[in-house]
């Protein structure tokens, strides 16, 4: 079990979260949460989730121990293989979950948004299995950056549709999900992929999410013998972290949440409340929210889960930001000493070690690996080329 | 500035159904259009002050919220026009709670009264989160108005207009806004719920898309809140496209 506080009964991790919805959605959400608690306390429901985490998804995931990379840092360095799920990322931990409530609760029609493509492609999937409906809000830029998981979604039976206000990102498809919400809540079920918007969505994905930590601190132990030094995911809203981070917030490991320079919600932005929350925001003086620019798509959001929000203003997890040219270097990085293609989000990680190893020298870090990049290589063959420089021809 | 509540009641009392307009604050002519909607009949002006992220509402609302911002509009501007305004009905601005909470919940409401402005409505901040703006906001003499939505439980009504002021905006279907085809049966449903907790007036907004669901809601409500189709005519036709429309809305819940 998780070592991470409930929300109070307000929804909130000190002052952040709460429930800021159109009134509409309050009833929504209220029984969103009594389902979600009757669910998670029901063994059937536990053992349901458990049966598909096992023989759909994959788990437990792996550990890997990167020798190469490690030796050349001088650090113990140690994935934690969420790559290697059905789906490709920690997405369908969430999703399966939300899509096993969502069944529970009656509704036959699967709402959900994405940035990268990974989550919807996971709601997709969880859609198809459960004979749900499903119905995914995509920004038009993401749509065009990975059409590849686009046709995915398509492939599994989901509608796709391109969101096309604002920066046309993953903000917008969450405002684009939230007004199918408004209008279609008596049948439909917002699967939210990230420990974000109102409550109780944070809390719930955290949940269906802590799985990860939980899996990883038992084999870190086994591995190692002893707890990691430092504990480090990605983070955009910032599920893949909460994940990993609840399996250790009760040791003394650092836990740190690499966030892109472009989309620094903990690391540049100030309170403020979007999406249903109280979070850190980039925001201008004014309050409007500013566009996020990243790389990855899955970290161009311009928020973050209001627990993060929590852990920075307690001082007990540290949140720095790394650049794209330092995320292409560390994606090419890992590729290279590895032999593992990690997802764009990922290569922020590695990206972030690889700068912080002189401070850590013989220090354990477990990295969550939450994605793969097979859905980044296109784009990534137009930034480093098809034949990445004469010297490798 | 004019008393929300006071006033409403007065020319609901006086067996008048009460209109209010939805304009944008910051869009081109903006000003010009509240003032042809109060020369055409409205009793109240509800003025919008754009959000980046405005997830209640449809694509025409977006799409002046978009514009309004493109044109520099912000906060200070729009309250400064406002206080130029001078139209002798009541003006209550629409904002998203981010606005409110970056600005601070005191000098937000300090701002509201200093400019004249007579109430608030925030969409995203359902009754319980409300409770700390509410008072300050009381304090100040701005009228907080809540909103009611069709998916609330019976119990939840009378919690909803005892903390509201000035009037309930009862939502009149379940969605952002826009213009629909026909009234929604959940609008004259909303609104005659919750005429059946409050004696405060009851206004219905979201989807009434002209003048005869206008009439067709008035049946039950107090009166209507006019936005899309209001904001659509400002966008597209201009300043007397609004007026004339105000003035049918007006003719038809008159009759």
């Amino acid at each position: 079990m998780t070592a991470l506080a409930d929300p109070s009964a307000e929804g909130r991790f000190g002052e952040f979260g709460g429930q800021f919805v159109p009134e509409t959605l309050v009833p929504a959400c209220q029984e969103l949460e009594r389902a979600f608690h009757e669910a998670w306390n029901d063994p059937d429901f536990r053992n349901e989730l458990g049966r598909l985490q096992r023989e759909y998804a994959g788990r437990p995931s792996i550990l890997t121990e990167c020798h190469n990379l490690g030796r050349q840092l001088g650090i113990r360095l140690i994935l934690k293989r969420e790559d290697l799920n059905h789906t490709g990322s920690h997405k369908i931990n969430n999703v399966l979950g939300q899509a096993l409530l969502a069944k529970r609760m009656g509704k036959k029609r699967f709402i959900a948004e994405t940035g990268a493509g990974q989550h919807g492609v996971a709601s997709a999937t969880a859609a198809a299995l459960l004979g749900l409906q499903c119905k995914v809000y995509m920004g038009a830029v993401d749509v065009e950056r990975q059409a590849l998981n686009v046709f995915r979604m398509r492939l599994l039976g989901a509608e796709v549709e391109a969101a096309q206000s604002g920066s046309r990102t993953l903000k917008d498809a969450v405002n684009e999900a939230m007004r199918d919400w408004v209008a279609s809540v008596e049948h439909s079920y917002y699967c939210i992929g990230s420990v974000m918007g109102p409550h109780p969505y944070p809390f719930i994905v955290r949940q269906f999410q802590s799985v990860i930590g939980e899996e990883a601190r038992v084999q870190v132990r086994e591995l190692t013998g002893a707890d990691p030094d430092v504990v480090t995911a990605c983070v955009g809203g910032g599920s893949n972290a909460m994940g990993i981070f609840s399996g250790f917030v009760d040791t003394r490991a650092r836990l740190v949440g690499v966030e892109p320079a472009g989309g620094a919600a903990v690391g540049r932005g100030v309170p403020g409340v979007v999406h249903g929350m109280k979070s850190y925001l980039m925001q201008d003086e004014e309050g409007q929210v500013q566009e996020a620019h990243s790389i990855s798509a899955g970290l161009d959001y311009p928020g973050v889960g209001p627990e993060h929000s929590y852990l920075a203003s307690i001082g007990r997890a540290e949140y720095p930001s790394v650049t794209d040219e330092e995320v292409i270097a560390g994606f090419h990085y890992l590729c290279r000493t590895e032999g593992i293609i990690p997802a764009l989000e990922c290569a922020h990680v590695v990206a972030w070690i690889s700068r912080e190893a002189p401070n850590m020298q013989g220090a354990t870090v477990l990295m969550n690996l939450s994605g793969r990049g097979d859905k980044d290589v296109a784009q990534m063959m137009q930034i480093l080329g098809p034949t990445l420089g004469e010297a490798n021809v | 500035m004019i008393p929300l509540e006071v006033h409403l009641r007065a020319r609901r009392d006086g067996g008048r159904k009460i209109l209010v307009p939805y304009i944008t604050g910051g869009v081109e002519h903006w000003q010009d259009a509240v003032r042809a909607a109060v020369a055409n009949g409205a009793d109240a002006i509800e003025i919008g002050i754009p959000f980046s992220d405005p997830v209640m509402d449809g694509p025409v609302i977006q799409r002046a919220s978009r514009e309004a911002l493109l044109r520099g509009a912000t906060l200070h501007l729009i309250l400064d026009g406002v206080r130029s305004l001078d139209v002798g009905v009541p003006l209550v601005v629409m904002c998203y709670y981010n606005t409110v909470f970056r600005a601070g919940h005191e000098r937000f409401a300090r701002m509201l009264s200093s400019a004249g402005v007579s109430g608030a409505i925030v969409p995203d901040l359902p009754l319980e989160e409300s409770a700390e703006w509410c008072v300050t906001a009381d304090a100040a003499d701005v009228a907080t108005v809540m909103l009611a939505a069709p998916t609330a439980p019976d119990e939840r009504l009378p919690r909803i207009a005892a903390r509201s002021r000035g009037f309930v905006y009862a939502v009149g279907l379940l969605g952002v806004t826009g213009e629909r085809e026909t009234l929604s049966a959940s609008a004259t449903a909303i609104a005659g719920r919750v005429k059946g907790v409050t004696d405060l007036p009851v206004l219905v907004g979201v989807g009434i898309s002209d003048a005869r669901q206008a009439g067709q809601a008035c049946a039950v409500a107090d009166g209507v809140i006019q936005g899309a189709s209001v904001m659509r005519r400002l966008l597209d036709e201009g300043v007397e496209s609004v007026g004339n429309y105000v003035a049918q809305v007006r003719e038809a819940i008159d009759e």
